[in-house]
């Protein structure tokens, strides 16, 4: 019976039921993004430094990685030293530089990466194969895209290029054998990658042997801070950061986003708080008569309260419910916008789906929808009951 | 006849602005099992708060109620409102019926509420639909039901848990006279059924259906009469 009057109440205000279930909904959008924003972010900024395995990484000491002049020479030595170390499974070394692919009468400036193909950790291919030979490269779709190419072609690569003059230095001819995802760059990028010997030929490094970057990968169960302590203390060129340090760095960048997503989902929150509380007081308060009625007639307090709160119920679950594929939707939406944020790695998601923080949030909306309902309905049950009924029949 | 209901030195003051009105003013009374007592007097002079007072919905300023021998006065809200409920039936001047729910879920609220189960309420409600002629209109809402349709469901819904009491606020107030009359008429029959009435009422058809007549002023109770039976309603 209770249930009955409870629908019956919500049929029976059929539109303002869809508009408090809409409302809910919006908040509980916002509110699911905005826990997903600030707290999915930094894990999926994790997942994606430990994806391909590697806990360290070891920059040029004072730089920022990819720092384009500063460079660690001696490669070879360092790579034979690292190895001493029990604890490493695998270390990869990278070269940043620029190459310019003239074709057509057109020049394409690319990021180009020299690795390992067999160690490497900064691209995923798509199709084709790593460029094992001497002149090979892979490169991602939007380089093939910006340069007309595709796999299986050859083009002509400079590291140097006078655009007065159009000429250019450190050329060489290399060939397309693979399509890759570049994991660690911005949205639009056109990159390649291609043998670290190749591309330090290319940029005249050669003799020093210098590369921009090595990852490092640890056996499992190892130290990680002991592994970079070791190699900071052998290794005097560069400094090594592990990715819990790179989390923390990235954290701190990213603090921003996260107060954002929590003061916005605490607004949220609060919004739906006080639209569930608004609709069940303006709800409550013109059933006063009818729940003094109820009373008389022996329906005790906490039936009324119960079933005002099966109202509100109804209306934060069947809200949040909605709000869930909104949130996921507005999510989507969000993240291809935010993508595109310079600077910042295409993979990254800024709204991952994190089932625990997202159902407490949700479940949260939820009960506080709940609640909403006990305080307006407890205290329209309390009233004076004669007093009630006299007030309702002189209205 | 034993007393159903015994009322005792009943006051109620309302503060007004600092001043109190003392719409009851001293109060006593017996009401038998199965009588049928009719309150009349002069607008204002308290008798909606004598009631209301006698069903236990207002609390006394000083005073008792006792039903069955009971200091109903003494209880907390919780066994108040369980006494309302099993034995007690309201009947109100303007119906006072749920809009949301229709005709036979009105009837069976206060059964749900007692925790009886859905085949016995429907089958009461049924039952007591008949009883008051309505046996045809149980779905529907009240308000496609007529003034005098809806006073009716509201009294099937005062006997849903065969209350040993039903008090009536000028049941027929808001009647034109021939619908006033079926009432009248309805009431007659469960008083002749055992059920103990008092009736609040302006109407003289009404008061005179009634066994005794009880005349206040100025909140306290000035004469009472008995009357014969077969007063002035047929039916
Ligand atoms: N809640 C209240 N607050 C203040 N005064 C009240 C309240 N309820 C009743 N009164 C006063 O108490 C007195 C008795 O009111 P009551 O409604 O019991 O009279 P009544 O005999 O039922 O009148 P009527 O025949 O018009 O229904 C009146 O003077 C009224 O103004
Ligand atoms: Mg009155």
């Amino acid at each position: 019976m209770r249930g009955l009057l409870a629908f019956a109440a919500l049929r029976g205000h059929a539109a303002r039921t869809a508009l408090a279930v809409l409302g809910v909904a919006v908040a509980a959008a916002m509110l699911l993004d905005m826990v997903m924003l600030s707290t999915g972010l930094r894990e999926s900024f994790q997942h994606l430094l430990l994806s391909r395995g590697f806990q360290l990484r070891l920059a040029p000491r004072g730089t920022l990685p990819f720092d384009t002049e500063a460079m660690i020479p001696g490669a070879t030595a360092i790579l034979d030293t690292l190895r001493t170390l029990g604890d490493v499974t695998t270390v990869s070394p990278v070269l940043g530089a620029q190459l310019h692919v003239p074709r057509d009468g057109r020049v394409t400036t690319t990021f180009a990466l020299g690795v390992n193909p067999a160690a490497q950790g900064d691209y995923e291919l798509r199709s084709g194969r790593d460029p094992n030979d001497a002149n090979e490269l892979v490169a991602n779709d939007e380089f093939l895209h910006a340069a007309g190419l595709q796999v299986g072609d050859t083009l002509e690569a400079a590291t140097g290029y006078n655009p007065q003059l159009r000429t250019f230095a450190g050329q060489r001819r290399l060939t397309i054998v693979g399509r890759a995802r570049f994991l660690y760059l911005s949205a639009g990028q056109p990159a390649v990658a291609l043998p670290l010997r190749t591309l330090q030929a290319m940029t005249g490094h050669t003799r020093d042997d210098a590369v921009s970057l090595f990852m490092v990968r640890l056996r499992d169960g190892a130290s990680v801070d002991a592994a970079r302590d070791w190699i900071r203390a052998h290794v005097r060129t560069v400094d090594a950061i592990s990715t819990a340090d790179a989390l923390a760095q990235v954290d701190d960048r990213l603090r921003y986003f996260r107060q954002l997503g929590y003061i916005l989902g605490a607004v949220s929150l609060m919004v739906g708080f006080l639209l569930i509380t608004t609709l069940m007081t303006v709800s409550v308060n013109e059933r006063v008569g009818e729940i003094a009625v109820m009373r008389a007639i022996g329906v005790s307090r906490p039936h009324v309260v119960q079933q005002i709160v099966l109202e509100s119920t109804v209306i934060s679950s069947a809200g949040t419910a909605c709000g869930l594929a909104l949130g996921l939707a507005t999510a989507r939406y969000l993240n291809a916008i935010l993508s595109q944020f310079p600077g910042l790695p295409a993979a990254i998601d800024f709204f991952p789906f994190q089932p625990r923080a997202i159902w407490t949030a949700l479940a949260l909306l939820a009960s506080v929808g709940i609640l909403a309902g006990v305080y307006p309905s407890w205290r329209a049950a309390s009233r004076p009951i004669a007093g009630t009924l006299r007030e309702e029949a002189v209205a | 006849m034993s007393a159903l209901l015994t009322a005792r030195d009943l006051y109620r003051d309302y503060a007004l602005d600092g001043t109190a009105v003392h719409a009851v003013h001293g109060v006593s009374l017996d009401v038998a099992a199965g009588e049928y007592v009719a309150i009349v007097g002069p607008s204002g002079c308290g008798k909606s708060s004598l009631l209301n007072l006698l069903g236990a919905i207002d609390r006394p300023t000083a005073g008792t109620v006792s039903f069955q021998g009971r200091d109903v006065s003494a209880l907390g809200d919780r066994a108040l409102t369980r006494f309302r409920l099993l034995h007690i039936g309201f009947v109100f001047q303007r119906f006072y019926l749920m809009p949301i729910l229709t005709a036979r879920e009105n009837v069976e609220l206060p059964m749900a509420e007692a925790g009886m189960s859905r085949p016995d309420r429907e089958q009461r409600g049924d039952e007591l639909l008949r009883y008051v002629g309505l046996q045809a209109r149980g779905r529907h809402r009240p308000t496609q039901l007529s003034g005098g349709e809806q006073q009716r469901v509201a009294i099937a819904r005062a006997l849903a848990n065969r209350p040993a009491l039903v008090l009536a606020d000028e049941p027929t107030g808001e009647l034109d006279a021939r619908t006033g009359a079926e009432i009248i008429a309805l009431f007659e029959r469960l008083n002749a059924d055992g059920t103990a009435l008092v009736v609040v009422t302006h109407d003289e058809e009404l008061a005179h259906a009634a066994r005794r007549l009880i005349h206040m002023r100025d909140g306290a109770i000035i004469t009472q009469e008995v009357l014969a039976p077969n007063g002035s309603s047929g039916a």
